[in-house]
């Protein structure tokens, strides 16, 4: 489904502050896989998915989702098939747009926003089903900005949202790093369905270590702008929370 | 009552223009000052176009068209060149100064009493009248076409890349795109108002937008505060409201040339009177808190 090949990346190149994001990257991700991304601050996780979403260009290699080369394809192009929940909650939603509108525009991810009037009474029905399911009481709120949302909700339907339209891949970047205990509880919950539910492609990056051992098929980790370890679900079950700890102490 | 009807009139005028800058500046975020220029490109569009007798639906198409053009300029400044929106505003304003000066061919020209829209679409004998009316039809189908725009998907992506542009890449909405055509559709209405004053004071003057965003501006944060006051959601709610704070200016500004401020001193009342709407609020806020 992705593949990345020989991705380099250098930020502020020949400048003082020159720092080199990714080195050399290769990663080849299969269809249904859920691969959760570790390693510590500045070790090219959040550039490596970004990459794959193309809010970053790569300075050297190529990008392939579903076989078809995105090198240089700008990021409001991949979003046929990519879905994205990021790790401020602010970054996935509208502040002023009622909850409605913000699930009508990702109800049209795929699809050119036309001149006609989307929102009918069969699009707020589902809307409000969706919702209903988080059991967070939102569902009655729907024409309320989606500003006023604390940030757990927002999140939250930022991750229904992702669900909206139809995806392929699902990338999520540290969505609940922000968030109480409860609120991330909810929010990974609701990934878990939507990502079974519709055997989505995931690359979900965290710094709970729970959370890496828990979610997901595949185990990747980063150091220095390259991939350190990359274990399937069968040699990540051997692992144990203190070795992954060890992965971060050099 | 003539005086305020005349006023109540011209602010009508200029409610597309306030359509247009709350388009700008409340729903992108941009701050467009092309308006000075794209006014008066509209103003000369139409002279010269009258001059020549075209109909009229083809005169005011030609001015929005114009209009649109000078948007879509700033817009390719401000996205292409990666140069600061206000930057790229004033780039466009200022080289407009010369096409409009170039296509007028002379500083000031007249135009006919009996070709200008309020005479050839007003349906009365008094002129004040008909000056109401039509300016007034204008507004209202002007008004009802945007909070249409605005509540379809369309207009959904349009307030959200002002809102949250992350969010709109990551959901297929080209932002800058978006932004040219915001730009576009603003300066249209804003050539638009150019186009009905300068068929209201009939004439076509190089000088007549200078000056003319802060009455845009102005009137668009009258309008602002009271939505944020009556904390109105509704799109077509909001519309009306800058259409009354447009209105709102022009009467304050006639007031004070009846309290006997000479004309002469109109830039720096306006200029005033958009200082103090800016900042009372933020004084009285501050002491609030």
């Amino acid at each position: 489904m992705i593949e990345l090949s020989h991705i380099t990346k250098v930020f502020n190149r020949g400048e003082v502050n020159e720092v080199t994001a990714l080195k050399d990257v290769d990663l080849t991700i299969a269809k249904g896989d859920f691969v959760v991304l570790t390693g510590s601050n500045g070790s090219g996780k959040t550039t490596l998915l970004n990459v794959i979403s193309g809010a970053v260009l790569p300075g050297g290699g190529r990008v392939r989702i579903k076989g078809e080369d995105v090198t240089d394809m700008p990021e409001h192009r991949r979003s046929r098939w990519v879905a994205r929940v990021f790790q401020n909650p602010l970054g996935g939603t509208a502040p002023e747009l009622s909850i409605l509108d913000n699930f009508r525009l990702a109800a049209l991810r795929t699809q050119p926003k036309r001149l006609r009037i989307g929102i009918d009474d069969a699009f707020k029905k589902t809307v409000r089903e969706k919702i209903a399911g988080l059991g967070l009481g939102l569902e009655n709120k729907l024409q309320q900005p989606i500003g006023a949302l604390s940030g757990g909700q927002r999140q939250a339907l930022t991750m229904l949202m992702s669900a909206m339209d139809h995806t392929d891949i699902l990338l999520l970047d540290e969505p609940t790093a922000a968030l109480d205990p409860k609120s991330a509880e909810v929010v990974m919950q609701t990934a878990e369905k939507i990502v079974q539910a519709q055997e989505l492609t995931t690359v979900l990056i965290t710094h709970n270590l729970r959370d890496s051992l828990r979610y997901g098929n595949r185990l990747v980790h980063m150091h220095a702008g390259k991939i350190e370890y990359d274990l399937d679900a069968a040699a990540r079950q051997q692992l144990k929370m203190e070795d992954l700890y060890a992965w971060f102490e050099r | 009552m003539i005086f305020y009807l005349t006023a109540l009139a011209l602010g009508l005028c200029l409610s597309a223009m306030g359509l247009g800058i709350f388009i700008t500046m409340k729903i992108f975020r941009i701050p467009d000052i092309t308006t000075d220029g794209s006014y008066t490109l509209g103003g000369v569009v139409t002279a010269i176009l009258l001059l020549r007798e075209w109909p009229m639906p083809a005169v005011i198409a030609a001015a929005m068209a114009a209009g649109s053009v000078a948007g879509v300029l700033t817009g390719l400044v401000h996205t292409r060149l990666k140069i600061d929106a206000l930057l790229s505003g004033i780039l466009v304003m200022t080289g407009l100064y010369s096409i409009n000066l170039n296509l007028l061919g002379r500083s000031n020209v007249p135009l006919n009493q009996e070709n200008v829209i309020f005479s050839t679409l007003g349906p009365f004998e008094d002129d004040i009248l008909n000056e109401f009316s039509v300016s007034l039809l204008i507004v209202v189908v002007l008004s009802a076409l945007l909070a249409y725009v605005l509540r379809t998907d369309f207009g959904l992506a349009m307030r959200a890349t002002g809102s949250s542009e992350t969010m709109t890449r990551a959901l297929g909405i080209n932002n800058n795109r978006m932004k040219i055509i915001g730009l576009a559709i603003a300066n249209a209405m804003t050539a638009l108002t150019g186009s009905l004053v300068a068929q209201y004071q009939r004439f076509t003057d190089i000088n007549m937008g200078i000056g003319i965003v802060l009455v845009g501006l102005g009137s668009v944060l009258i309008g602002d505060a009271l939505i944020q006051w009556l904390g109105l959601r509704r799109v077509w709610l909001q519309l009306l409201v800058i259409v009354a704070g447009c209105i709102l200016f022009q009467i304050v500004l006639a007031t004070s040339l009846t309290l006997g401020v000479d004309p002469s001193m109109i830039k720096l009342i306006t200029s005033l009177a958009v200082m103090a709407i800016v900042g009372i609020p933020r004084l009285v806020r501050r002491q609030a808190i």
